[in-house]
């Protein structure tokens, strides 16, 4: 592999974990606070990059309105299945919540299927992100460089949120006793309902950076919700920097695997998490099970 | 010793399926061999999951090595089926203890996600070891002997296996050792105090549960003549985890009727509309947010307020 060919894959690799961080950060997010295993997030993300194409494609406005749109879209959606439905199962078995979101899969992949159809779609890139920047001895795609920069910038905002805000700490605090910081006067019901909502929003965002990268079919859900799991479990659950680091080991796996180990990639990342729950059985970063 | 009211409902059960094939209906005995089928696949995933209170969401590769092995053995090398079932459930089995012997250190969410990527692992043998397993176009052309070519032969075969697979499962999980399992499920701690070694008891629970799943998939793949590699993807997985969990898990018997339900349900559904899913999505929010214990609690439930009402009067 030449210098030219190994930076370009390595770059691709970067762009796709910083794609995928965003989408697997939220389900993260949720996890850590809610303990709610999320298997609609993949959905979200679908919704995203389909809302995405509606506004930006269909109706031809501008793509970071699609993508807001798809935020927005799915951070209501999100408000309400947690307001009407999920709320009644906290104090349920996990294997409930589970099979919850499973059936929200369900209804939403119908749903999508009576909205947009079974074509396949394309959303191009957005206007001056379709060159590439050239360094001499290659060029990086201008796009794929944004999402690089795009990536961190939410790590470092969530990071914040989360570590560095009053809010942050009543999360926080949300996930070590819920009756008590009930018992302070914190609404914590709404700060649920609030993790929730930007969890499923960021899915849809990454749904929506996708869009140009990506063919939209029915069923981009599926693969995409198992890699995050994947990410999330490297990472460790329920820690960011971990998520972050499981995304950056899955996104480079999967680049590098195409090209070294053609029609592998579908197998290579469960591989990389099989080699990790062997060695570090709680992630990357993350904590022994206390039990 | 099971109840004699038990062997004899099971005995009926038993002889009014073998009454089936007078009817003379192709399309009721080809459904009756498929739910038998499903139904061995979502008893033996029971086995891990409500005997020992841990998910498997890679089951379908046991599934899928007990029907590819079979498929082979029959086809590729001409054995006698005499020695390729057996082979190939032995086969699942040595292939759960191995995977499960990983995968019992970890529980909750990290044992299914580990489950899982085992399980895609044997996807991805079956789909790239294409001389072998024929790849993504399915390993077809299943060669069975005369008297299973015919369908009501292979459905009393089906049901043969099927009914000897169940009261296997039964003697198992109502052994001294299925009642160690339920100790392990209730309070791992505990039955540690005692002098369980609960790991190890769950890493047999977990190879008992492979070796079956492989002989309902040799059932399965002989049926259908063919073995695909969707049967190993985790879609499958998926599917015979709603079985057993729209049965209810508490119960020995809530699989089967999981696996009927789901099963006839979905073909008469798609017989009337392609929204399988919506219907199955609907289902289980009515599971979820009425019925928890799944079918055989809505009928304890039913049974109880009966009584009530008949102790009322």
């Amino acid at each position: 592999m030449t210098l030219t060919m190994f930076t370009l894959n390595a770059f691709y690799g970067l762009a796709l974990a910083m794609n995928m961080f965003i989408i697997a950060s939220g389900l993260n997010l949720i996890f850590g606070v809610l303990r709610v295993i999320n298997f609609a997030h993949g959905m979200f993300y679908m919704f995203g990059a389909y809302i995405t194409f509606t506004v930006a494609k269909s109706w031809g406005a501008p793509f970071f309105v699609g993508v807001l749109a798809a935020a927005a879209a799915l951070g209501v959606i999100a408000f309400a299945i947690e307001r009407l439905l999920l709320r009644h199962l906290y104090d349920k078995e996990h294997l409930m919540q589970l099979l919850f979101t499973f059936a929200l899969v369900l209804l939403m992949s119908d749903a999508a299927k009576m909205i947009w159809g079974t074509d396949q779609y394309s959303v191009g890139y957005p206007p001056g992100l379709g060159g590439a920047v050239n360094l001499g001895f290659v060029a990086l795609p201008q796009y794929q460089l944004f999402l690089c920069a795009v990536g961190p910038l939410i790590a470092v905002a969530m990071w914040l949120l989360v570590d560095r805000t009053r809010w942050g700490r009543v999360v926080r605090a949300a996930t070590q006793d819920r009756e008590m910081l009930s018992a302070l006067g914190v609404n914590v019901p709404m700060v649920y309902a609030a993790v929730f909502t930007i969890g499923s929003a960021l899915a849809g965002v990454g749904g929506a950076l996708a869009a140009p990268r990506i063919a939209l079919v029915p069923g981009m859900d599926a693969t995409v919700i198992n890699e995050c799991f994947i990410i999330v479990i490297i990472g460790g659950l329920g820690n960011l920097w971990g998520s972050f680091l499981g995304a950056l080991a899955f996104g480079f796996v999967v680049q590098f695997g195409t090209v070294l180990a053609p029609n592998w990639q579908d197998v290579l990342p469960y591989l990389l998490m099989l080699v990790v729950l062997l060695i570090r059985p709680w992630g990357l970063l993350g904590r022994p099970e206390t039990n | 010793m099971p109840q004699r009211r038990t062997l004899v409902a099971s005995a009926i059960v038993v002889l009014l399926l073998a009454l089936l094939p007078l009817s003379g209906s192709r399309y009721a005995v080809d459904l009756a061999t498929e739910v038998l089928i499903y139904a061995l696949f979502a008893l033996s995933l029971n086995v891990v999951i409500g005997f020992t209170g841990n998910i498997s969401f890679g089951h379908a590769a046991y599934f899928a090595i007990g029907g590819y092995a079979c498929a082979i053995l029959l086809t590729t090398y001409d054995w006698p089926l005499a020695v390729s079932l057996p082979a190939a459930v032995v086969l699942a089995g040595l292939v759960a203890a191995a995977v499960g012997y990983f995968c019992v250190r970890l529980t909750q969410i990290y044992f299914a996600m580990l489950t899982l990527a085992f399980a895609m692992l044997v996807w991805g043998v079956a789909f790239k070891w294409k001389e072998v397993t024929g790849g993504d176009d399915g390993f077809t052309g299943i060669k069975l002997p005369a008297m299973l070519a015919h369908h009501v032969g292979y459905f009393y075969f089906t049901l043969a296996v099927v009914a000897a697979g169940v009261a296997a499962l039964w003697v198992i999980c109502h052994s001294a050792f299925g009642l160690t399992l339920v100790a392990v499920r209730e309070n791992a701690v505990r039955a540690g105090f005692i002098g369980v070694d609960t790991r190890r008891m769950r890493w047999a629970a977990f190879t008992v549960a492979g070796t079956f799943g492989g002989l309902a998939g040799a059932l399965f793949g002989m049926y259908h003549r063919g073995m695909y590699i969707e049967n190993a993807f985790w879609t499958e997985s998926a599917n015979v985890l709603i079985m057993v969990l729209l049965g209810g898990i508490y119960s020995f018997v809530g699989p089967i009727f999981g696996a009927a339900a789901l099963h006839l349900l979905q073909t008469f559904t798609n017989q009337y509309t392609p929204y399988w899913p919506t219907v199955l999505g609907l289902i289980l929010l009515v599971i979820v947010l009425v019925l928890p214990d799944g079918l055989i609690g809505l009928a304890a439930r039913f049974k109880a307020h009966r009584g009530a009402r008949r102790g009322r009067t």
